[in-house]
């Protein structure tokens, strides 16, 4: 097994997150497709800590620390997203302008 | 030989674990009913955790399937169902056909030109064994957390605990 098809799955992966950021109109989706952009680098990172000529753990450690943010980012995502709910009674994200002048 | 690459059984738990995640990236971006949007996302998660595995990350594939396709979807679950009145809601209004197709374009030249950078850069050779590391990576990744990064990881308990007590605070009813 060779790295290149790794960093091509994740490459893949990261386009169609981004894909999916960009052109959803829910925020839950968009946080989704976030969390599978994250989930591509994830992958490069864990491939290159297996395939460097002198294997390194670290890698996976980067891995680690990375979901952990990953779970805060979509906590306080989600409680923002409940938040404006209660407020405005939708999850566009086009509706999300009340701290735009 | 198969894309160039031998066919052994590694190799088609690769190609199978990539055709999960690509299909169900696919069916998360094309369906129209939210709640099947978030289901088709375990089959990401789950992929994403093989593919761990596969390199011989094993700790890190079992945390990935704690976290994202326990946790997270979970969440995610939660949420659609407290801001969707019925769940059989289909998605809101998607943009034009004229932006996504110019997104789309845009999104795949990025990509079709990562992947031939990919293609025809120099790597590092290729490892056969399955676990190219000596000991057990728990034990390297425990050594290297409570060694090397030990202020890292601190802070990503400091920051755990802030986003915890915040989205608390952010999701409370106001009195």
């Amino acid at each position: 097994m060779a790295l290149q098809p790794f960093l091509a799955l994740a490459a893949i992966l990261f386009g169609l997150g981004l894909y999916g950021a960009l052109t959803k109109r829910n925020l839950i989706i968009v946080l989704i497709s976030i969390e599978m952009m994250l989930n591509a680098a994830n992958i490069n990172l864990v491939a290159f800590a297996h395939f460097l000529p002198k294997p390194n753990i670290e890698g996976q450690v980067y891995a680690l620390f990375n979901i952990a943010i990953a779970a805060a980012e979509v906590a306080v995502g989600l409680a923002i997203l409940l938040s404006f709910f209660r407020t405005r009674d939708t999850s566009d994200v086009r509706d999300m302008n009340s701290m735009k002048w | 030989m198969f894309f160039g690459l031998p066919i052994t059984g590694e190799t088609i738990a690769f190609f199978l674990l990539a055709l999960i995640i690509i299909v169900s990236a696919v069916f998360m971006l094309s369906l129209t009913n939210v709640m099947h949007m978030a289901v088709s996302l375990v089959g990401v998660f789950l992929g994403v955790a093989g593919v761990f595995i596969l390199l011989g990350a094993d700790f890190v594939g079992l945390v990935q399937i704690m976290v994202y396709a326990g946790a997270i979807t979970i969440l995610m679950v939660f949420s659609l169902m407290l801001t969707h009145r019925g769940l059989g809601e289909h998605a809101v209004r998607e943009v034009g056909a004229m932006r996504g197709t110019t997104t789309f374009a845009g999104i795949a030249v990025l990509v079709a030109i990562v992947l031939y950078a990919i293609r025809n850069a120099q790597w590092p050779g290729n490892t056969t064994a399955l676990q190219p590391f000596h000991q057990s990576t728990v034990t390297l990744i425990a050594n290297a957390i409570f060694q090397q990064y030990t202020v890292p990881f601190e802070l990503v308990s400091a920051v755990l605990t802030v986003a915890l007590v915040g989205s608390v605070v952010i999701a409370r009813k106001e009195e």
